[in-house]
């Protein structure tokens, strides 16, 4: 075989082939790594275009009764920021990083089902597509775009025909049916790649943790994005074929929408963060130079977290009138998930304790992910006390909430992933001191921004509103608010400047320059398109460990 | 730095918990200034939340910052690897069981919290009100007492001597709201087929603010509550104006024949005239509140007049068209609206 390639095609070792011939290649790839490297990049566009939508809001938030933008163009920003910051940002980036490392982290060629996983991918960017689309074809003929406006949970009946004319509120529905279809094929590539092609030696009790969090991820996005989608064809049948689940004005009920989407919404976040559980408990203990702290008790406690996360979700509804019985259980299981949640928190500091700490960026963006998800965690024990949450839900506290662990937790792991492996997947390093400037800069707009946010939620501003009247005392906390979003973006800026330089200009990296444990760091950088010459064969947690200290291997132990 | 900006933040929202007094909220929607029972009982909790969580936050705060200083890569040379500690039962036991423990608290806490407010026995004389939300205003009935009004709340203040809590009957005429006035209560949702109830009992009087808390339409952020805690002799006072028709002098004027003649009529009522409809608000007694549009503007003569040309000036989607009045017609609607005291 190769032989008759080399034969067809004598030059094309020494010159890259046309660019249309390389595009066509990237559109009809099943590797693995490129879909994960296109999911990155896709998700990339969508951050940006998300953090535009988030700054306009701020621009309009600076001071009160400011008119930057109408109020109509103001509810689409919020709809659109947060739709497209979960579905098509985040989620995305996430896949990405989980189709590109796990099979390289089990030793395996590729995932399960190569082919599924190109058409997930195809799913999620066709979603995005039609999202967007709504700026341009909303109103249709009408000829006057109109993105979706109904806030990224859409609360019945507001979605209805009588609240919601015109096609905005379709082209949400459907994108999140799209992007939910590539969402669960994802999942289920995940979970039959984790169970079924680890490389030999490889149990499940030796799996790397980022194997076993995303695993656990998969699971969930399995049970939760099936009830989103399926609350996506009931609303679209109550607009169109006259159905009324929702259709409040028939009898139908908007509080079932409500559950339908939290039973989704909430362990979305666990989808979100455990991948990003997975980065810290990778990028940690390298940059220690010490084991994994406990990894039987961290594997447990991901899926305590699995398990107790499916059983959260009215959380998010303690102000539509439960019975006090109801608001006390979903008390006791909010409060319940922390326990596993600190003794993640615990394991990474034991990791730390006793190490030799080096403090590259990966490892500057995962200590403060610590420090930041410390408090992310104790503001979400204060928002799951029920009676704190009446006056706390729905209003600037629960945004600045959400945001330390979204942007606090889960984009400081993300952004410590990409430097880290950055080199596995360009063969190149980042740049170190770009990289530390856009830590910085990153740190200061993050704290600027979402520390000062909680205060006047305390003062009693509700979100999404687009002004607010001067005099309530929320005036100087929106305008630092705003002031930290240009820190933000600078950081943001540095970050994709030292993507594109280090690309192209960055020093040739080699296959282990953390001088790491896991499998990926066995083959060059980038893996060749099979990854491994031979398929490795492992005895423990950390093979490559055993490889460099043969006089101490971790199989002693485990 | 990092210690710096982090303990500035949380020792802030602790300050403002702890420290702040009903006689100088830093806000006038501050939610730990409460002058009502639930009010009152949400900010012992959350002091006592804000306490276990603070002390959690100092306790592993300074572990992870210990660790960080103490455990730093110290000399570039030395490439030999730390010792591999693979784990600790003892350790991990502790740190699940004493979070256990600490939950275990923070949730006996809250239930009782949850059953004192959520099951609180309605007093017989209590005063009974039912709150229904609309894009983008609200109406308030009082059933026992015949009044309609929009938009000023008003109820009688509740002291130890007289206590006289008002019980709200929260209802929805079209999409989600949510009834929040932080000093007296935590916020309830108005869903639509879905009755809901609150109560507050405030101990003082004067005028308490909020606004809706649940997005609800394009005008979500002009939907503003204003509570007017009275004493019980103005409050009787009150109930006893508005319980009257419309005080109009025998002639019918001008203002008054184009009122009845256009679309007006299909939304608004005024009470003793043919005016009976109740998709807006009543306004039978318009000139005895002091804001229109739902707080949105003052009651000035002005304001009024601005409204009824073109309420999008003020509120952009409101659901009032501009009824596309001449000048003169403007000025006679006004002047009639203006009789109605």
């Amino acid at each position: 075989m190769a032989t008759t390639e080399s034969i067809a095609m004598p030059l094309s070792d020494t010159s890259p082939p046309p660019l249309v011939e390389r595009l066509h290649q990237w559109v009809t790839t099943v590797d693995h790594k490129r879909l994960g490297i296109m999911y990155i990049l896709y998700a990339l566009v969508f951050l940006v275009f998300g953090g535009v939508e988030a700054t306009i809001m701020r621009i309009q938030l600076i001071r009160p009764l400011n008119d930057f933008v109408s109020p109509r163009v103001f509810n689409r920003m919020f709809t659109m920021h947060g739709t497209t910051m979960i579905f098509f940002a985040a989620m995305p980036i996430l896949f990405g990083f989980a189709n590109y490392l796990i099979p390289l982290m089990i030793g395996a060629r590729d995932m399960a089902f190569p082919r599924l996983n190109a058409f997930s991918f195809w799913m999620t960017a066709f979603g995005g597509l039609l999202l967007y689309f709504s700026f341009l074809g909303g109103d249709g003929l009408y000829g006057a775009g109109n993105a979706p406006d109904v806030g990224w949970f859409a609360y019945a009946p507001l979605t209805s025909q009588t609240f919601s004319r015109g096609h905005s509120t379709d082209f949400w529905i459907l994108s999140i049916l799209v992007s939910g279809v590539g969402s669960i094929g994802v999942a289920i590539n995940i979970i039959t790649t984790v169970l079924c092609m680890r490389c030999r030696g490889m149990t499940l009790g030796k799996l790397p943790l980022l194997a076993w969090l995303n695993l656990i991820m998969a699971g969930l996005v399995v049970l939760a994005v099936s009830p989103l989608t399926a609350a996506q064809l009931m609303l679209l049948v109550d607009r169109y074929l006259g159905g009324h689940f929702f259709d409040t004005q028939a009898g139908g009920s908007a509080v079932m929408w409500m559950h339908f989407f939290w039973i989704f919404g909430h362990p979305e976040v666990y989808v979100l963060v455990l991948p990003a559980f997975g980065f810290a408990s990778e990028i940690i203990p390298v940059f220690s130079r010490k084991t994994i702290f406990g990894y039987p008790i961290m594997v447990g406690a991901t899926i305590c977290i699995g398990f107790i996360s499916m059983s959260v979700w009215a959380h998010h509804m303690f102000t539509v009138g439960m019975s006090a019985a109801g608001n006390t259980f979903f008390v006791l299981t909010t409060m319940a998930i922390a326990v596993p949640t600190g003794i993640k928190i615990f394991n990474w500091l034991a990791t730390m304790w006793g190490g030799q700490i080096h403090f590259q960026t990966p490892m500057l963006f995962c200590i403060a992910f610590l420090f930041q998800f410390l408090i992310a965690g104790l503001t979400g024990i204060m928002l799951g006390s029920a009676p704190f949450n009446w006056h706390l839900g729905n209003s600037y506290f629960v945004i600045a909430h959400f945001h330390y662990v979204i942007v606090g937790g889960i984009l400081f792991t993300l952004f410590g992933a990409f430097y880290y492996w950055f080199p596995k997947m360009s063969g190149r390093m980042y740049n170190e001191t770009l990289g530390k400037l856009h830590f910085w800069l990153f740190f200061l707009g993050f704290h600027l921004t979402f520390d000062f946010m909680h205060v006047p939620g305390i003062l009693g501003m509700p979100r999404r509103i687009y002004t607010y009247e001067p005099g309530r005392g929320w005036d100087i906390w929106n305008l630092i608010v705003t002031i930290g979003v240009l820190f933000q973006a600078a950081g943001m800026l540095v970050f994709l400047g030292n993507l594109l330089w280090s690309y192209w200009r960055g020093q040739v990296a080699g296959s282990d320059p953390w001088d790491a444990w896991t499998l990926e760091w066995s083959t060059t950088s980038p893996p060749p398109a099979y990854n491994f010459a031979s398929l490795p064969e492992v005895r423990s947690r950390r093979p490559l460990w055993d490889l460099k200290h043969p006089e101490d291997p971790d199989w002693q132990y485990e | 730095m990092i210690i710096v900006l982090r303990a500035v933040v949380l020792l802030s929202g602790a300050a403002l918990a702890v420290f702040a007094q009903p006689a100088a909220p830093l806000s006038p929607t501050n939610i730990f200034a409460p002058v009502s029972t639930p009010s009152q009982s949400i900010f012992e909790l959350s002091r006592f939340v804000l306490m276990v969580t603070g002390a959690i936050f100092i306790v592993v705060f300074s572990l992870l910052v210990y660790a960080v200083v103490k455990f730093r890569k110290r000399s570039a040379g030395d490439a030999r690897e730390p010792a591999q500690v693979y784990g600790s039962n003892q350790l991990e036991l502790a740190w699940t069981v004493i979070p256990i423990l600490i939950v275990v608290v923070l949730f006996l806490a809250t239930a009782r919290v949850i059953a004192d407010i959520q099951n609180a026995a309605r007093p017989s004389n209590a005063i009974e009100v039912t709150v229904i939300g609309h894009q983008f205003w609200w109406e308030y009935r009082y059933p026992s007492l015949k009044v309609v009004t929009a938009n000023e709340l008003h109820i009688p203040v509740s002291d130890s001597a007289h206590p006289t809590p008002t019980f709200l009957t929260l209802l929805s005429a079209d999409t989600d709201h949510s009834f929040w006035v932080p000093r007296l209560a935590g916020k309830t949702d108005l869903i639509p087929n879905h009755p809901n109830h609150t109560w507050v009992d405030p101990h003082a009087t004067g005028l308490y603010l909020g606004q809706c808390a649940q997005y609800c339409g394009t005008q979500h952020a002009k939907m503003l509550l204003r509570v007017y805690v009275q004493t019980r002799d103005e409050f009787d006072r009150w109930i006893q104006q508005q319980s009257q028709p419309a005080q109009l002098n025998g002639t019918i004027s001008e203002g008054r024949r184009i009122f009845e003649r256009t679309a007006c009529i299909n939304c608004h009522a005024v009470a003793g005239t043919v005016a009976n409809g109740t998709f807006g608000p009543d306004l039978t007694h318009l000139m005895s509140r002091d804001t229109i549009a739902s707080g949105a503007a003052a009651n000035t003569p002005e304001n009024l007049r601005r409204w009824i040309k073109d309420p999008s000036v003020i509120k952009p989607g409101s659901k009032m068209p501009a009824m596309g009045l001449s000048g003169p017609e403007l000025n006679a609607v006004s002047q009639y609206l203006e009789t109605l005291r």
